[in-house]
């Protein structure tokens, strides 16, 4: 049943798996740290795709985007946890269920 | 060159790989042995004092000693460190130091058997990036090693090294690329390659000579100070931090931590040999025999070179304050490397 | 079962494997490693598709700078294990047959109705030539305007983790 080469719906799916994961990730925990990783590891499933794509299409405008992709995360890494730090010293916590001040 | 040469066959290739990779792995890891007996001897002698003398002749027989006395110390592990990553750190950073030597080539293909055999266990087509690559995750082991012991002094030491490596990583790889525009291509034989010949009749066309004279020196301070190497080794003074990042290693992982650096000085000498020095290239006398081995003598000469200029750094120089360091990483040399890499894209365009 | 099947699978597995454990542990450092070993095994995915030069990117900007800022962070901070929290009936309820009916689906879907050709190992050689370009010809516009995005990220970084007391008196 499983063909002796890999189709490009096989790239897809792992892909796909690793975009839920990430999204389960992001909904689930509470470590605001790990919720970040969830996130990093959506834009890595979102890479592969691209890739696979490219591969598939010959466009090689699929890796050069990948490259895009990856500059966005860093900066949003960049930010993100300087924004976390800053939290961190007035909250003292990193669990997001406890930043609560602004709730009604 | 005589016959034709054979094409590999896929077996063939395993094999001479696995060959290649034995054979290089052993002699690298004597070189690390043989680097800690240079430096002691060096370090030794610009101290005015002997350095090992008893174990063997001239005390070559002191790596050997030194190891076993490794492998019988108590490998004591605290009870209160992490355990998972405290034993997973150091074997990272060997893993690290010791795998950017599968893309650099020794010497010029060497027929034997009829086939032409490259002096390298793997061309690819982004050699350097590789070098690179693995370079940035061999910050991992340093840190996760000062991050595990659970210690203050090791988190201090861990950090410390960890972003002076990071910062420094940035300089390494612009000054670099100046090279790389240079020669057109990431793979390290192409770029050895590009070094052939002379001009002026007398003077090699080295990248040093060739324009990258600035860029050699940025490489030069950027790799000290990726290697944790005086002037740039506050992480892991002893008047300084205890021991740093490997404060509470003992025996066999504080000798894998041992291992890791001195093979990444040799990476780092390896790299700027090909890079800035033109690999193997070097006048070929003799008879035919002696000329296809002659470029592996070389560059090994090169590489001693390299080694001794580190060595003699160390005995030499006194170390840089913490905040000293980062400020010459980012301040000075960040901004030299740019200057230089903006420079070279110039002429070359020109 | 060619090679390049073989190859697939074994990054595969090892991507799966680090998704999962993300999901599973609970100490947030565990978590980064096994978000290290998930980018380490993707990069061995793009090499299968040829993308060289994208796979050296990944492993030097992704696995080598920007995890290792995930570490720092932690480290920094003294992340401890993640608490219990109590969790929601509703959400287990709907929730857990809710993803496994729709990724079964999707798979099912994808499996049968999607394009079943063979992806040649090293199907687009992704030279850094050839990637250059285009990124310096064709999405010359994008590369300025990350650069300057990146600019922005690095002056933000700065002034949001730098200390309260230096920038009230910067302000004062």
């Amino acid at each position: 049943m499983v063909p002796s080469y890999v189709p490009l719906s096989y790239y897809l799916l792992l892909s796909g798996f690793l975009f839920g994961c990430g999204v389960i990730g992001f909904l689930i925990k509470r470590n605001i740290i790990t919720i970040f990783m969830s996130i990093e590891l959506m834009l890595n499933g979102v890479n592969l795709s691209f890739v696979a794509f490219a591969a598939h299409w010959h466009a090689l405008a699929g890796q050069v985007f990948v490259f895009f992709v990856m500059v966005v995360a860093a900066a949003e890494a960049a930010v993100g946890l300087a924004i976390i730090i800053a939290v961190y010293r007035t909250r003292e916590t990193l669990n997001v269920d406890q930043v609560n001040l602004l709730k009604l | 060159m005589g016959e034709e040469a054979k094409a590999l066959s896929v077996g063939v290739f395993i094999l001479v790989s696995v060959i290649k990779s034995v054979l290089v792995l052993f002699v690298l890891l004597t070189a690390v042995a043989y680097t800690v007996w240079l430096e002691r001897k060096v370090v030794g002698h610009m101290q005015n004092r002997w350095g090992p003398t008893r174990v063997g002749p001239f005390g070559l027989l002191q790596p050997a000693a030194d190891g076993l006395k490794f492998l019988f110390k108590e490998d004591l592990t605290p009870p209160h460190v992490y355990k998972p990553l405290f034993l997973a750190a150091p074997m990272m950073a060997v893993i690290f130091a010791l795998t950017s030597i599968s893309v650099i080539p020794f010497g010029n293909s060497i027929p034997i058997f009829g086939y032409n055999i490259p002096l390298q266990i793997t061309d690819v087509n982004i050699g350097l990036l590789l070098i690179l690559g693995v370079t940035s995750m061999g910050v991992y082991g340093v840190a996760l090693a000062g991050w595990s012991s659970n210690n203050k002094y090791s988190l201090l030491g861990g950090l410390r090294a960890s972003a002076q490596m990071v910062s420094y990583e940035i300089a390494l790889g612009l000054s670099l690329v100046g090279v790389l525009i240079q020669s057109g291509s990431f793979s390290l034989r192409t770029i050895v390659d590009a070094q052939g010949g002379r001009f002026l009749g007398f003077i090699p066309r080295w990248n040093i000579f060739h324009g990258q004279f600035i860029g050699f020196f940025i490489y030069l301070m950027a790799a000290y100070a990726e290697t944790n190497r005086i002037p740039f080794d506050l992480p892991e003074a002893e008047t300084e931090l205890v021991a740093g990042y490997h404060t509470e290693y003992s025996s066999m992982k504080f000798a894998m931590f041992f291992m890791a650096e001195y093979a990444n000085m040799i990476t780092v000498a390896c790299v700027a040999t090909l890079l800035f020095f033109g690999g193997w290239h070097g006048p070929l006398i003799g008879p035919p025999l002696v000329q296809a081995v002659l470029p592996v003598f070389w560059f090994l000469a090169k590489v001693f070179c390299f080694l001794f200029l580190y060595i003699w750094v160390r005995g030499t120089l006194p170390r840089f304050r913490y905040d000293q360091l980062m400020s010459f990483g980012w301040k000075f040399l960040l901004p030299l490397a740019i200057a230089n890499l903006v420079a070279t894209a110039i002429a070359v365009a020109w | 079962m060619s090679f390049h099947l073989i190859l697939f699978l074994a990054f595969g597995a090892v991507c799966v494997g680090g998704a999962v454990n993300l999901l599973a542990q609970r100490h947030p450092i565990n978590s980064a490693l096994s978000l290290i070993a998930v980018m380490a095994a993707l990069a061995g995915e793009y090499l299968l598709l040829g993308a060289e030069f994208v796979a050296a990117v990944q492993v030097i900007v992704y696995a080598g700078a920007i995890m290792v800022l995930f570490v720092f962070v932690i480290m920094l901070l003294n992340a401890g294990v993640e608490e219990e929290t109590k969790g929601s009936r509703i959400a287990l309820l709907f929730g857990v047959p809710g993803v496994l009916t729709s990724s079964v689906l999707m798979v099912w879907v994808v499996l049968r109705h999607s394009v079943t050709e063979a992806v040649p190992i090293g199907a687009l050689p992704g030279h850094p030539t050839d990637i250059a370009q285009l990124l310096f010809h064709d999405f010359l516009l994008p590369f300025e305007v990350t650069s300057v995005l990146i600019l922005i990220a690095i002056m933000g970084a700065v002034v949001l983790a730098s200390k309260p007391e230096a920038t009230a008196r910067k302000v004062g």
